[in-house]
């Protein structure tokens, strides 16, 4: 197969590209630039998009001996990940930008221009497996569960995953250190990415106010008594406990959270964290990675994990009336649950698919 | 390792950098060799010193300059930054002239002024064949001629191939004592160059770009142009640039330099031909590809003969690239890679281009080695590379 290795810069995205060398693919390695201004994102070993990243990706290549090429995705990274970004949290919900990455730019934006120009799949360094199943391909968890990235993969269709290949979902973070030194990457020692890659500081309540302005508003509790004031509602994120400038606790001295956030007066609402506690979830613009769901008995018993890092839970998953949109009832409470952010639902390690989280609700009588 | 050692390619991107010549490869390998340090005062460094006299002399008397006005460089930005930057920091004036169209050894220079030194840019427009507008610099020279520092405009376009109006220029700028600086690194071998003919002060030229080695290249100055150096230590080269001289590469310089100047009435004709049947071929097999640069009714003084830059509509310049270089046919995008990040060529953005088309453009650059053979493949290559990047051009519009 003619292959496309997405090449960040990482020890990952570098072992991912010798393995599939190693297969016997046709390898070509790419480093998306997803900023025309490199500087302005993360430097050092914590982004994915400096100029000292590149290089690396380029010396990566070069021991690798394929060819290597910078594509310059700075546009589509900015419309579809940055504006999205800012506009979810203009909206009073909290987004996934690496999720929103993988689905509109290295398995959307990439994958479409390595079609076109005539490669079979693009290889990154997920930790996901891709194994063939009865209906065809599936999307698994890693075998390296604390590295597990399958949860920001969910939003990849049967078709996108046709042509996705994570050459490193068997193997161990450890393992692909050690597997980079003995293949001679100069990265293998190069440190883990955090957060998000297009905040340089890791400042985000600073990057929102910069471009939604200062929007000011007020905290309250839950019978809706003013406990204090703030500059922006994006700077609270649900159950958020630090940080509420409300000066003084509780009657009851226990602490408050975020439970509410409400866009439009920006009235942020706190409360103890029982308040947090949700069972139901809306969701919408459902994507499954292979055939949909058969929820035909009503629903389908599964697990749902609710975070980049978080442990699946039990639930059951219904389809709703309106095309994308679905229920998940979770067989015990979650709590901190924000709208925007993904649930993704498995069936053991298979991944079956995601949907955003529009409402939750509470948990009234578990 | 397999990867570094070249395979058989079709190498059309000579104006990046052109292969040495026999004749200075020879030259270079006799004389690594040897011990010498030219500033030394016993008999090896008399040798060496002897040698870059000798190779001085050559490269002087190819170019139609007196061997004192040779400055050798560490290669071509350095010997346009050292004219830039010399010239604005010894004389009085404040604005420095210099085109839009300009490579960014000039551009980044001036620039780096401004923000530092408190110099007065102006970047002349350049029309839409990339050439100066000489009615734009004639009135920016009437605005107080007192002020302007120097000029500096590019002999012929290392993107486009466009010849400037160099005399014209030159003539306007004297006329009002304002010294004249001209980037001729893509010029060497191409257009016939007597420096004692043509009315400029300081006149860059690089090593590896006519068949010598990377690394060198010189600063053609007038004795009586005072300019302040970037370098200090040593003061080798008439105290305007210090360092050890290289004396090999100086040599295997002079080698090349005086090897282009005398093929140049063979080879012009020559690659004049070669890219005539690229342009042809490519227009055969895409049909609405556009040539960018003089309009072939402009005649060939107004274009260098080893140049094609070509605007491919709806596709992009990065696709061509990698889908030719698959296939063993390497040109460039024209662009200049800023920060790692392809940018679109400011050359076409100044000739009035879009983003879009500035971003569809290929250069082909022919040089000494080039044959038909490199033609046809490129040729041959170039129509379903173009329907593939062109789908892949349609894929990326298309959002998911």
């Amino acid at each position: 197969m003619r292959v496309l290795a997405a090449m960040s810069g990482g020890v990952d995205s570098a072992v991912a590209a010798a393995r599939a060398v190693d297969a016997g693919h046709d390898v070509t390695g790419i480093h998306l630039a997803l900023s025309r201004r490199p500087q302005s994102y993360r430097t050092g070993g914590r982004g994915c998009c400096t100029i000292e990243d590149a290089g690396d990706a380029r010396r990566a290549a070069d021991v690798l001996g394929i060819p290597f090429y910078v594509w310059d995705l700075s546009e589509r990274f900015h419309t579809d990940v940055v504006e999205d970004f800012v506009e979810e949290y203009r909206a009073g919900r909290t987004p996934n930008p690496c999720l929103r990455c993988n689905e509109k730019i290295k398995f959307a934006a990439v994958l479409d221009r390595a079609l076109a120009l005539g490669f079979d799949a693009v290889a990154t360094g997920h930790y996901a497996q891709v194994v063939d199943g009865p209906a065809g391909r599936e999307l698994h968890r890693a075998v390296d569960s604390a590295k597990d990235q399958s949860y920001v993969l969910g939003v990849l269709t049967a078709e996108q995953l046709a042509h996705a290949l994570f050459p490193l979902g068997d193997t161990a973070k450890a393992q692909v250190r050690a597997e980079a030194a003995d293949r001679g990457l100069a990265l293998a020692d190069k440190p883990d990415s955090h957060d998000v890659c297009f905040i340089a500081d890791g400042d985000t309540a600073g990057f929102l106010r910069a471009r939604l302005g200062e929007r000011p508003g007020d905290v309250v509790d839950e019978s809706g008594e003013r406990l204090g004031g703030h500059d922006g509602s994006y700077a609270y994120t649900i159950g958020q406990r630090r940080r509420l400038r409300i000066g003084a606790p509780a009657a009851d001295g226990h602490p408050r959270y975020v439970l509410n956030i409400e866009p439009v007066s920006g009235t942020v609402t706190v409360g103890p964290h029982a308040g947090l506690a949700v069972d139901c979830l809306d969701a919408v613009a459902a994507r499954w990675c292979g055939p949909p769901p058969d929820a035909a008995g009503g629903s389908l018993t599964c697990t749902v994990q609710l975070r980049a890092h978080g442990e699946p839970v039990p639930a059951r998953l219904a389809m709703a009336d309106e095309p994308g949109a679905v229920q998940l009832h979770l067989d015990s409470p979650a709590h901190g649950i924000a709208p925007g952010q993904a649930a993704v639902v498995y069936l053991g390690t298979l991944v079956v698919g995601s949907a955003t989280i529009a409402r939750t609700h509470r948990a009234v009588s578990v | 390792m397999s990867a570094l050692s070249p395979g058989r390619t079709h190498y059309l991107d000579h104006a990046a950098t052109t292969p040495m010549v026999d004749a200075a490869i020879d030259e270079l390998r006799s004389r690594l060799g040897d011990v010498g340090n030219a500033s030394s005062l016993h008999a090896s460094g008399r040798r060496a010193r002897r040698l870059v006299e000798e190779a001085r002399e050559q490269l002087a008397a190819a170019l139609g300059a007196r061997p004192s006005e040779v400055v050798f460089t560490a290669g071509g930005t350095e010997a346009d930054n050292l004219a830039v930057k010399g010239l604005f920091w010894a004389r009085d004036g404040r604005r420095l002239l210099t085109t839009a169209g300009e490579h960014h050894a000039v551009l980044d220079p001036v620039d780096w002024l401004a923000r530092h030194e408190g110099a007065e840019v102006e970047l002349l427009p350049i029309d839409d064949t990339g050439a100066l507008r000489l009615d734009a610099l004639a009135a920016a020279l009437d605005r107080d001629p007192g002020s302007v520092a120097a000029m500096s405009c590019m002999w012929v376009n290392n993107e486009v191939g466009t010849v400037q109006p160099l005399a014209a220029a030159a003539a306007l700028a004297h006329a009002h004592g304002v010294p004249v600086h001209t980037d001729a690194v893509q010029t060497i071998g191409h257009l016939p160059v007597d420096l004692a003919d043509l009315e400029v002060d300081a006149l860059s030229i690089s090593g590896h770009k006519v068949g010598g080695p990377q690394g060198v290249g010189a600063l053609l100055v007038r004795r009586e142009l005072d300019l302040v150096p970037l370098l200090h230590g040593g003061g080798q080269e008439r105290d305007v640039r210090s360092g050890t001289a290289d004396v090999a590469g100086i040599c295997a310089f002079a080698v090349a330099v005086d090897h282009a100047v005398q093929r140049r009435a063979t080879q012009a004709p020559q690659l004049r031909r070669l890219r005539d049947s690229l342009v042809a071929g490519i227009r055969a097999a895409v049909p609405d590809v556009v040539l960018n640069g003089p309009p072939v009714a402009a005649g060939e003084a107004a274009r260098a003969p080893g140049i094609a830059h070509l605007t491919f509509p709806g596709c992009d310049g990065d696709a061509l690239l990698m889908l030719l270089d698959a296939q063993g046919v390497e040109c460039s995008t024209g662009s200049a890679c800023t920060a790692g990040v392809p940018q679109p060529s400011h050359v076409l953005l100044a000739m009035g281009a879009d983003d879009a088309a500035a971003r569809s453009s290929l250069r082909f650059s022919l040089g000494h080695d080039s044959t038909q053979a490199d033609i046809d493949a490129a040729v041959a290559a170039i129509g379903p590379v173009v329907e593939r990047a062109r789908s892949a051009g349609l894929a990326a519009t298309g959002r998911r």
